[in-house]
């Protein structure tokens, strides 16, 4: 097909009315009931009350329902299609997840119920908190933070505390040049300074780099094992001694767990601090919204600064069972760094990962991490076969682990079409694009996750999409570099939305 | 996006950075090769009049719908000029990166230090 033609094919909808041009005046989807207790007025002062009524959308429930279906339908979703987006660990989120979190005794269970009256959700949590602490090796755990950057944040808050409990006032903290764009921002919002590590040529840790950087100024060094380059770094009982060396943490930053579950902890490899991506590694879906949680999990030298409350265990003593109970008073915590959010977390999340980690089990855990693995391995030697590896050859390494970073720099030098014109045809195929541009030291750089949860068959069909893009740009480049053609919106003005966001929608 | 070019009157640095010198006071700017890189600029972060930089550390920053990047000094000296102009419109970095995409003209403080930058034909071997 050319160009011209594709152009032909029809949106599937190109109407972009939002929820406030719907509807009229006076229509609505739902009527309150009359009021049947005194009515009280002068509960507001008149200086914070409205002169006048907001403008809201007024609806009927069909209108209501039509229009979100019809924006959810215009989103590509995991549950749509495959999703390899690199460093995001889009897996499957099982049902039977969704059926255990709404039962009425977690989804309506309010946050100021007394902890004598919510003592299943505290066991739950807190027996996640054991669970998350032997996978990762680090066995005092926090639920609090509520994404993987937040608890990035608190790991590095807990470094600080850590140093300053000490009499030690230091300044920076090191991130390999393959990090996570969170790494840095954490770094600086917690009032460091960012110096950067550099890459060996296999992809890891520039050991010799490391060794001139660590020195008493240093708080911690934050890393990545598998990093983003998909390459688990062998030398890391060598990196742990050399920042334990200057008297530094090592942080893990827990966005890459689903390679190692099972199979290697970060605590065995000396890391003092490590965050989980719930909503990665432990199936809370995500991309498109929805909460996350980032618990952390810390070894015994940095539990006195863990987030209050703390969840505690008491045995009863007299035969009857434990109860748990919510510890936060400076008396019992005192070197606490605080509390990091209202309540105790996103408990949704909490239900899902803990119906997750039981149904699978220690064994099945692994099996999970084994199969990410092979399944990243596998579409790998499906890409790196002739046809395919000349234009977008492996980055680092010859293995991966589960996710690995293909370059497309000389698909742009031999075919004329980038990575990014890659990735919006691969949309006209059915899939979501893998990570593009990221890690930034891979010249148009193309990471790729597929997870476990995907058939042979999938991943056959993504390979062969490859291919046929590849040789559809021999041919004719300006059909990828004009792509999208079957999405609802073509391609998107990137540099005018960055330079001219519009964030507010107007009313009316 | 014009094609590919660096014109032979200029210096160069392996960061994808250029210099024009004129007596002790140089230009200085990023490579075709450095805008193509780094896509469509949105946001260009320049430094004070007054600044001093340092041959090859960061002075400014560019945008661009990939990637925050560092822009680097190939030359030692203090900012005596800065092309305010890219403020409204940093896509003329990808669209003049060597004439209206100009960023910042410096006082040199040491004019031998030019001697370690590239000539044309030296940068576009290292580019092949």
């Amino acid at each position: 097909m050319t160009v011209s033609e594709f152009a032909r094919i029809p949106m599937q909808d190109d109407e972009a009315t939002t929820i406030f041009e719907k509807g009229a005046p006076g229509r609505r989807a739902f009527v309150a009931p009359p009021l049947d207790v005194p009515q009280v007025d002068g509960l507001i002062p008149d200086k914070f009350a409205r002169a006048t009524a907001p403008r809201l959308p007024e609806a009927s429930e069909p209108e209501i329902v039509r229009h979100y279906v019809r924006l959810s339908r215009r989103n590509f979703d995991l549950d749509s299609g495959f999703y390899p987006l690199g460093s995001c660990t889009m897996k499957h989120n099982p049902r039977l997840h969704e059926r255990v979190t709404a039962l009425p005794g977690h989804a309506k269970l309010h946050p100021f119920q007394d902890p004598a009256r919510s003592q299943g959700a505290l066991e739950l949590m807190y027996n996640l908190e054991r669970a998350l602490g032997e996978v990762s090796g680090l066995p005092h755990v926090s639920l609090q933070p509520s994404a993987g950057s937040h608890g990035e944040l608190a790991g590095v808050l807990l470094t600080r505390a850590y140093h300053e409990d000490r009499g030690q006032h230091r300044t920076t903290v090191l991130t390999p040049d393959t990090s996570h764009g969170t790494n840095p921002a954490t770094v600086t919002m917690a009032g460091y300074k960012v110096v950067k590590v550099g890459t060996n040529p296999d992809g890891g840790v520039d050991v010799e780099d490391l060794k001139a950087k660590a020195d008493e100024n240093v708080a911690c060094l934050m890393l990545t094992n598998p990093n983003t380059l998909g390459v688990f770094d062998p030398n890391i009982e060598e990196i742990a001694s050399i920042v334990h060396g200057v008297g530094a943490t090592l942080y893990y930053d827990g966005a890459n767990l689903n390679a190692i579950m099972g199979i290697s902890r970060p605590g065995d490899m000396g890391f003092d601090i490590v965050h989980f991506n719930l909503h990665k590694s432990f199936t809370q879906p995500h991309g498109g919204g929805g909460p996350g949680s980032g618990p952390i999990a810390v070894s015994d030298r940095i539990e006195p600064y863990l987030p209050v409350p703390v969840i505690e265990r008491v045995e009863s003593g007299n035969g009857a069972g434990p109860t748990f109970d919510l510890i936060e008073d400076d008396e019992r915590r005192p070197k606490s760094i605080g509390k990091l959010r209202g309540f105790q977390g996103n408990y949704g999340c909490f239900v899902r990962s803990y119906a997750y980690i039981r149904s699978l089990g220690a064994e099945g855990l692994k099996d999970a991490s084994e199969t990410a693995v092979l399944n990243a391995n596998y579409l790998l030697a499906k890409l790196q076969q002739a046809g395919v590896a000349e234009y977008l050859p492996l980055a680092f390494g010859k293995l991966c682990m589960h996710e690995f970073v293909l370059s497309g720099a000389p698909m742009k030098k031999e075919l004329g079409i980038k990575t990014l014109d890659l990735a919006k045809r691969l949309l006209d195929h059915g899939y979501h694009p893998p990570t593009v541009y990221f890690p930034l030291l891979v010249d148009e750089a193309l990471l790729i996750e597929p997870t476990e949860t995907e058939t042979r068959e999938t991943l056959d069909g993504f390979a062969e999409a490859i291919v046929a893009i590849l040789k559809e740009a021999k041919d004719d480049p300006s059909i990828a570099q004009s792509a999208p053609y079957s999405t609802p919106v073509r391609r998107l003005d990137e540099a005018g939305a960055a330079k001219n966001p519009v964030i507010r929608q107007p009313l009316g | 996006m014009a094609d590919a070019s660096y014109p032979e009157d200029l210096l160069y640095h392996p960061e994808h950075d250029w210099a024009k010198i004129e007596g002790d006071v140089a230009t200085f700017g990023v490579t075709w090769f450095a805008q193509d890189a780094l896509g469509e600029v949105v946001y260009f972060d320049p430094p004070e009049v007054g600044t001093t930089v340092t041959k090859d550390e960061p002075y400014a920053e560019v945008e661009s719908v990939k990637a925050v990047s560092d822009v680097f000094a190939p030359l030692s000296g203090e900012i005596i000029e800065v092309n305010t102009s890219l403020g409204d419109t940093p896509e003329t970095i990808n669209s003049d990166p060597y004439g209206d995409g100009w960023m910042v003209k410096v006082k040199l403080s040491d004019v031998s230090e030019t001697d370690v930058l590239m000539d044309q034909a030296t940068y576009l071997e290292s580019l092949s």
